[in-house]
């Protein structure tokens, strides 16, 4: 059932040779969005647009775009954008694509963006092993400035813009907001208390956008072509397009742009060529390690993914990073896998996840590893459950979603690998959630 | 401008507190305990423990009406959140509903003390904090009664970490909360501790050198919510529960911390009771909480040590010998009475109200003539436009300005400079006003520098741009007088609704300090900021109870040496001038009768013809007044003299009776109120006391007119104050100590004078082209009797040493911490001193630090060269 691959938007670079040339950008309409702006839009009209649009934040959760920008406190200045390009979640190289590759529109979008709110100065906040983009970017700015397109009073208006690329150091926690912006004033990378958030209480105090590379190379597009073109691709709900990160047990792993919406089984069986080996599919991760395991069933196959429909199948669509299971692989191992990780990143602010998470790595240590006794899954199922909703952050709470899903949806492996092999190996079902 | 009133029910109760209070800070005060570890209320919330979950409903609004809907009996709908929310971080709202004690908030608390419990080494037993540990205490309340965690598994961290040689850290106890960490950084602006790496491996280490560098590192010890924090004075030292409390005040410097003194009886010591730690006492128009680290580890002169005297001492045959207090009181007795005028009683603030009110009557009566021992004049005006009853730092912010002129606040008051700080953190507009840079630059909005040694002219600058009878200003002071920025602050300062004036010494004498203070009260009249709370003038006096000297009529002499060359007999009571200044030493030619009251055989001790031994402070009772003219009272803790059984009895008790029994023949140190007034009867005179520090401040307050109506009761009276503290309960505010002993009383201002609006005379003040002029300067740590006590401290004292320009570096050849001769022409005294260089300093200027065994009482001509 193949269709007819459209024009990509956000790799275009798979379309168009060397477009991390400046002047090739320019040959096809770069930076024609942001002279628009700067030359004839009002700050909020341009957010209106992206608020039209539809577009959300594809840096996990989702949040409306537009909506975002339209809270920056206009009573208190400067103001400031960040673009977070931490890109840390297990499963997720998307943001690192479009930086290698269409590194000009992401750029032009972290411009349009600052525009719109009025910032100044923006920041490009990198994770640490992107040393050599952060470098690349550097150049790329450089030419920028060059050619009269960042700088003072770009377009003879009065506007002057300035970017900045940071590097963190190495924490997975610093790719949440506010702890992006704790190290982006050289502190240690922890989470703030919120709110206030950002677009009031952001970088050193002031208001600030933080924005998802991934998002923000939607923009230029978006004021080019108008927010009904956006919205004709993608779902009412989730507009436009997404780029999936699609790894684990599969044939071919990679990025795929396609509309939000798209199910399953097409992105994992079309396009990414299926599961290695003649094994069967087991289980999905379609957030990195961030995930709860969704049983790979027809039904689950069959579900699009937007961020409307994903919960229906007990998950999150989150970044999107979508992780096949296939048979081989036994799921006490795999949450051994994702607890150490967690355990390694927790940041050690709040007490239940910094105690919880390593709690929990040691019970799935001993328990894929065969040295775990009955009442260690079911330990590790109150731990889990301990952790729930009394966390600072996000990480804490996303720490025990492959926990539990996979306790409640594939007992039988727990149960194998403490030793009570039931004969007929069952799968419970899949909570529908609301 | 009274705050929004906000109604709200927790656990059923109903509460009106002001809009934007925290539901935890809400619960305790309708009593209801909501545990906590990271909250303290005296920081903003961070919400990282998760400890104090409770459960909040809220009203649910009508989207299209605005108003709040209601269920079918007519009260509020009310709807709860699907998670537990963190009561410290979560401000009332109006209709807000708490639960703080149902099945699901009980839930997870347990969860969370449980998480706490797999990381927390459980070693009460041998923790300091035992006894007076909310972890401990919350265990017992949540805690699991048994483990679920596998031992093996649990953390093993290093338990005896140096943060530096004062604090040692517990890694294994610690719990992550950040209190620590919080305070250096917000409160002591020292934020010399952090949290290294992440997760369970985050832990506190130190980056300053030395080690946790701040004035203000105990009172982390007090905060930590569990034992890992400890003093290097008190770690292991005893057992909270064995400690007896008794109320003090500290007499290092004029604030007059509430303290409470921790003592016990033990074996070890043979059975004596020894003081084992100073802990702060609350008192939030003083101290709050918290106290400075000289105060909580610079105790040790006052404790019972071998070097303390214990018998007087008369000379004889040419030497100090000890002698009865009969055969000493006689021969002093019938010397003093000899010489009569010809008497001068030299005493410093060291001593409380009434010992100098008995001294100064005892001089009084004999004709002779009583000094206080100061480098710091002005408390003529202090008692007259000082502070006002009622006034307190807590309560300035907004409509406040504060003047501070002439002092390194934080070296010679530092609670002043914490509340000082948090008064323009608050929003007073605050300047700062002096020679060289200070730490309390970093608050103010006014920087402003005046060359060395014109103080007062460039406070007399600041009454130019607001007076119409303009002073003339000297020359030196013309470029500070011009600025834009000098102009700003001073309408600033005159137009502030409330303002005060904190005045030091800062490289100032007597007289320098005289035309400051005199430039200040000008500022203060002109402006109309005196005579109400919260205006007025603080004198940063160098001693504890300098403000009581001064109330009660002592004054520092303009030309002390020449004084005390005169006179034909010395009474010197807690003053050391000899080791101060050689220059002294001239007065002690061996014709005169000296008489020294000290706790040890001071240099000038050692020149007397007889020695009385004094009590410390922590062996009587007393009071000091606070340089906020705060009469506080302080208690005895340790008994003077072994041999004498525990004080304080009602009269004709079978001990009262042993105590008048032992009078004829006494024994040991006195106090210093006491021996005046031994004096006093064997020399026939009416109305002296000497049973009890009670009695003389009965006697004091029917004669010194600003002490009037008040009594030891009046200074003993309590009330509630705002943070809770000090109990055994789960609302942690820390080890400091409730205040049930009393918060004193601020004295009324006395009747000023005309004179007051008499312009200070203010010579030009030029550098010289050759040699320089070295300035005192006060160090919190220094070398004075009273600290060089505490071993603990001697590291950070350091050596004497001197503060040189980067010019006068160059020139003597030598580099930061090298040595160099520096010589007092006017003293003919030169010594060898380690060099600092300080970049910022002008040529021609040196600073000497004060106690530091350099004679420098103001400033100096001195003469530098390379030594060694
Ligand atoms: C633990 C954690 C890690 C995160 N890591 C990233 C990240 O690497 N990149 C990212 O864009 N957003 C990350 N986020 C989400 C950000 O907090 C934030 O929501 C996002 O940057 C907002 O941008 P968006 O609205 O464009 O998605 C993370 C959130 C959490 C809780
Ligand atoms: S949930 Fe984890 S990562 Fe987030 S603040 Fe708490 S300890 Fe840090
Ligand atoms: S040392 Fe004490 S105050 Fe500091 S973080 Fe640890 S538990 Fe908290
Ligand atoms: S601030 Fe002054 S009174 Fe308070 S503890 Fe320190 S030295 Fe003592
Ligand atoms: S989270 Fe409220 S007390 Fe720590």
């Amino acid at each position: 059932m193949s269709k007819e691959k459209p024009p990509y938007i956000l790799l275009r670079h798979r379309d168009i040779p060397d477009l991390d040339n400046l002047e090739v950008y320019r040959q096809n309409g770069g930076f024609k969005a942001f002279e628009k702006v700067v030359t004839q839009m009002e700050p909020a009209a341009v957010t209106e647009v992206v608020k039209a649009s539809g577009l959300r934040g594809r840096g996990g959760a989702g949040f409306p775009t537009g909506l975002k920008w339209s809270f920056i406190d206009n009573k208190s200045w400067p103001h400031y954008v960040v673009a977070n390009a931490d890109e840390s979640e297990p499963g997720t190289f998307k943001d690192r694509e479009i930086m290698e590759g269409n590194p000009y529109q992401f750029l032009e979008g972290v411009a349009i963006c600052a525009y719109a709110v009025q910032a100044n100065v923006a920041y490009i906040y990198l994770r640490g092993e992107f040393w050599n983009l952060a470098a690349s970017l550097d150049q790329h700015i450089a030419a920028l400035e060059a050619a009269g397109l960042l700088g003072e009073n770009l377009f003879g208006s009065k506007y002057s813009l300035r970017l900045y690329t940071h590097l963190g150091a190495g924490a997975y926690i610093c790719g949440e907001e506010t702890a992006l912006l704790e190290s982006l004033e050289g502190k240690l990378g922890q989470p703030r208390l919120r709110p206030p958030f950002p677009p009031s209480y952001g970088l050193y105090g002031k208001p600030t956008i933080v924005n998802n590379v991934e998002t923000l190379a939607n923009v230029p597009l978006i004021i080019e072509r108008g927010a009904e073109w956006y919205r004709s691709m993608g779902t009412e709900k989730s507009p436009g397009v997404k780029i999936f990160s699609l790894s684990g047990c599969v044939n071919k792993p990679g990025n795929y742009e396609l509309p939000l919406g798209t199910t399953f089984r097409e992105l994992i069986f079309e396009h990414g060529g299926g599961i290695p080996g003649g094994r069967n599919i087991k289980a999905i991760m379609a957030a990195g390690a961030s995930s709860s395991l969704i049983v790979a069933d027809e039904r689950a196959l069959d579900t699009p993914m937007d961020y409307e429909s994903v919960p229906s199948v007990g998950a999150q669509l989150g970044s999107a990073s979508v992780i096949v299971i296939d048979d081989s692989v036994s799921i006490p191992w795999l949450i051994d896998k994702t607890t150490h990780f967690f355990r390694h990143e927790s940041c050690g602010k709040c007490t239940p996840c910094r105690e919880g998470t390593f709690w929990m790595s040691h019970l799935t240590e001993r328990i894929a590893n065969g040295r775990a006794r009955r009442e260690d899954v079911e330990l590790l199922y109150d731990v889990a459950s301990q952790i729930r909703g009394k966390c600072l952050c996000a990480l804490g709470e996303f720490s025990i979603e492959a926990v539990l899903s996979g306790i409640e949806r594939f007992r039988s492996d727990f149960d194998v690998a403490v030793g009570e092999v039931q004969t007929a190996a069952h799968v419970e079902q899949v909570p529908a959630s609301d | 401008m009274m705050a929004k009133m906000v109604s709200l029910t927790i656990d059923g109760k109903p509460v009106e507190v002001p809009e934007g209070t925290l539901v935890v800070n809400a619960a305790k005060k309708v009593g209801v305990d909501i545990p906590v570890f990271c909250y303290h209320p005296k920081m903003e919330p961070v919400g990282m423990c998760r400890m104090c979950l409770v459960e909040i409903g809220r009203p649910v609004i009508d989207r299209a009406s605005g108003q709040p809907l209601r269920e079918e009996d007519g009260s509020l709908k009310i709807q709860f959140g699907p998670k537990l929310e963190t009561a410290c971080t979560t401000p009332v709202s109006e209709g807000m509903v708490v639960l703080g004690a149902t099945e699901k908030v009980k839930a997870g608390r347990e969860d969370i003390l449980e998480f706490l419990l797999t990381s927390h080494p459980l070693d009460c037993p041998i923790c300091d904090k035992g006894g007076e540990c909310p972890l401990q205490n919350l265990t017992m309340g949540f805690g699991p009664g048994e483990s679920r965690y596998l031992y093996d598994d649990k953390k093993h961290l290093a338990k005896h970490v140096p943060l530096g040689e004062l604090i040692y850290l517990d890694r294994e106890r610690c719990i992550q909360c950040g209190r620590c960490v919080r305070f250096q950084e917000l409160i002591a602006d020292d934020p010399v501790i952090a949290f290294s790496q992440r997760g369970r491996s985050l832990e506190i280490v130190s980056y300053s050198e030395p080690g946790f560098d701040s004035y203000w590192s105990g009172n982390t010890t007090d905060i930590c919510p569990v034992g890992a924090l400890t003093t290097a004075d008190f770690r292991f030292r005893a057992r909270p529960w064995e400690l007896k409390a008794a109320a003090s005040i500290c007499n290092h410097c004029p604030v007059g911390c509430n303290l409470t003194l921790n003592v016990r009886r033990e074996a070890v010591s043979g059975g004596k009771w020894v003081l084992k730690r100073v802990m702060p006492r609350q008192n939030e128009a003083v101290n709050e909480i918290w106290i400075c680290d000289k105060g909580r580890l610079g105790y040790h002169f006052g404790a019972q040590n071998a070097e303390r005297l214990e018998k007087p001492l008369v000379r004889k045959n040419g030497e100090l010998q000890p002698a009865t207090w009969q055969e000493a009181l006689e021969l002093v007795t019938e010397r003093f009475q000899s010489v009569g005028r010809g008497l001068i009683t030299l005493a410093s603030g060291r001593l409380s109200n009434e010992d100098l009110f008995n001294l100064g009557k005892l001089t009084r009566s004999l004709g002779g003539k009583s000094i206080l021992y100061s480098s710091m004049a002005g408390g003529d005006l202090t008692t007259q436009i000082g502070f006002a009853p009622g006034t307190n730092f807590a309560d300035m912010g907004k409509e406040s300005a504060i003047l501070v002129v002439g002092s390194d606040l934080e070296e010679e008051a530092p609670l002043w400079w914490l509340r000082v700080r948090q008064a323009a953190k608050r929003g007073a507009t605050l300047i700062v006003l002096n020679a060289r840079q200070t730490k309390l630059d970093r608050d103010a909005h006014y920087s402003l520098r005046f060359p060395f040694g014109t103080a007062a002219a460039a406070v007399l600058a600041l009454v130019n741009t607001l007076s119409p009878k303009r002073p003339e200003l000297p020359e030196s002071i013309q470029e500070l007088a011009r600025s834009s920025e000098l102009k700003a602050a001073a309408k600033a300062f005159a137009e502030a609704k409330d303002a005060a004036i904190l005045f030091g010494g800062d490289g100032m004498g007597l007289a320098e300090t005289q035309a400051l203070a005199q430039a200040c009260a000008n500022l203060l009249l002109i402006t109309d900021h005196f005579g109400r709370p919260n205006n007025g003038l603080l004198g940063v006096w160098p001693r504890a109870n300098d403000q009581g000297a001064w109330e009660l009529g002592w004054q520092p002499s303009m030309n002390l040496p020449a004084d005390l060359a005169q006179a034909q007999a010395l009474y010197i009571v807690a003053a050391d001038p000899v080791s101060d200044d050689p220059a002294y030493l001239n007065a002690f030619d061996g014709q005169k009768f000296v008489v020294v009251q000290d706790l040890y055989l001071s240099q000038t001790a050692r020149l007397a013809d007889v020695v009385f031994p004094a009590q410390a402070w922590t062996e009587r009772e007393g009071s000091y007044t606070s340089g906020e003219r705060r009469v506080q009272r302080y208690y005895p803790a340790l008994q003077p003299n072994a041999a004498l059984p525990p004080r304080v009895e009602s009269p004709g008790s079978r001990r009262a009776q042993v105590l008048t029994g032992l009078r004829a023949e006494l024994d040991g140190p006195q106090a210093d109120f006491a021996i005046p007034a031994f004096l006093a009867e064997k020399l026939g005179y009416e109305g002296f006391v000497h049973a009890s520090a009670s009695l003389v401040f009965a006697r004091l307050a029917a004669e010194a007119p600003s002490f009037g109506g008040l009594s030891y009761q009046k200074l003993a009276e309590v009330h509630e104050q705002w943070p809770i503290v000090g109990r055994s309960d789960l609302y942690y505010g820390g080890t400091t100590y409730e205040n049930t002993q009393g918060l004193g009383v601020q004295l009324p201002l006395a009747q000023g004078g005309a004179s007051l609006l008499s312009w200070p005379q203010v010579a030009d003040f030029k550098l010289p082209k050759l040699g320089g002029i070295a300035f005192p300067i006060t160090r919190l740590y220094d070398r004075g009797a009273t600290l060089m006590h505490s071993q603990l401290l001697h590291k950070r004292i350091g050596e004497p040493y001197i503060i040189l320009s980067k010019q006068e570096a160059s020139r003597l050849k030598i580099s930061q911490g090298g040595f160099v001769r520096i010589t007092f022409t006017d003293a003919e005294r030169s010594v060898v001193v380690q060099a600092k260089v300080d970049e910022g300093l002008p040529e021609r200027v040196v600073l000497a630090p004060r106690s530091f065994g350099l004679p420098i009482s103001g400033p100096t001509p001195v003469e530098l060269k390379p030594a060694g």
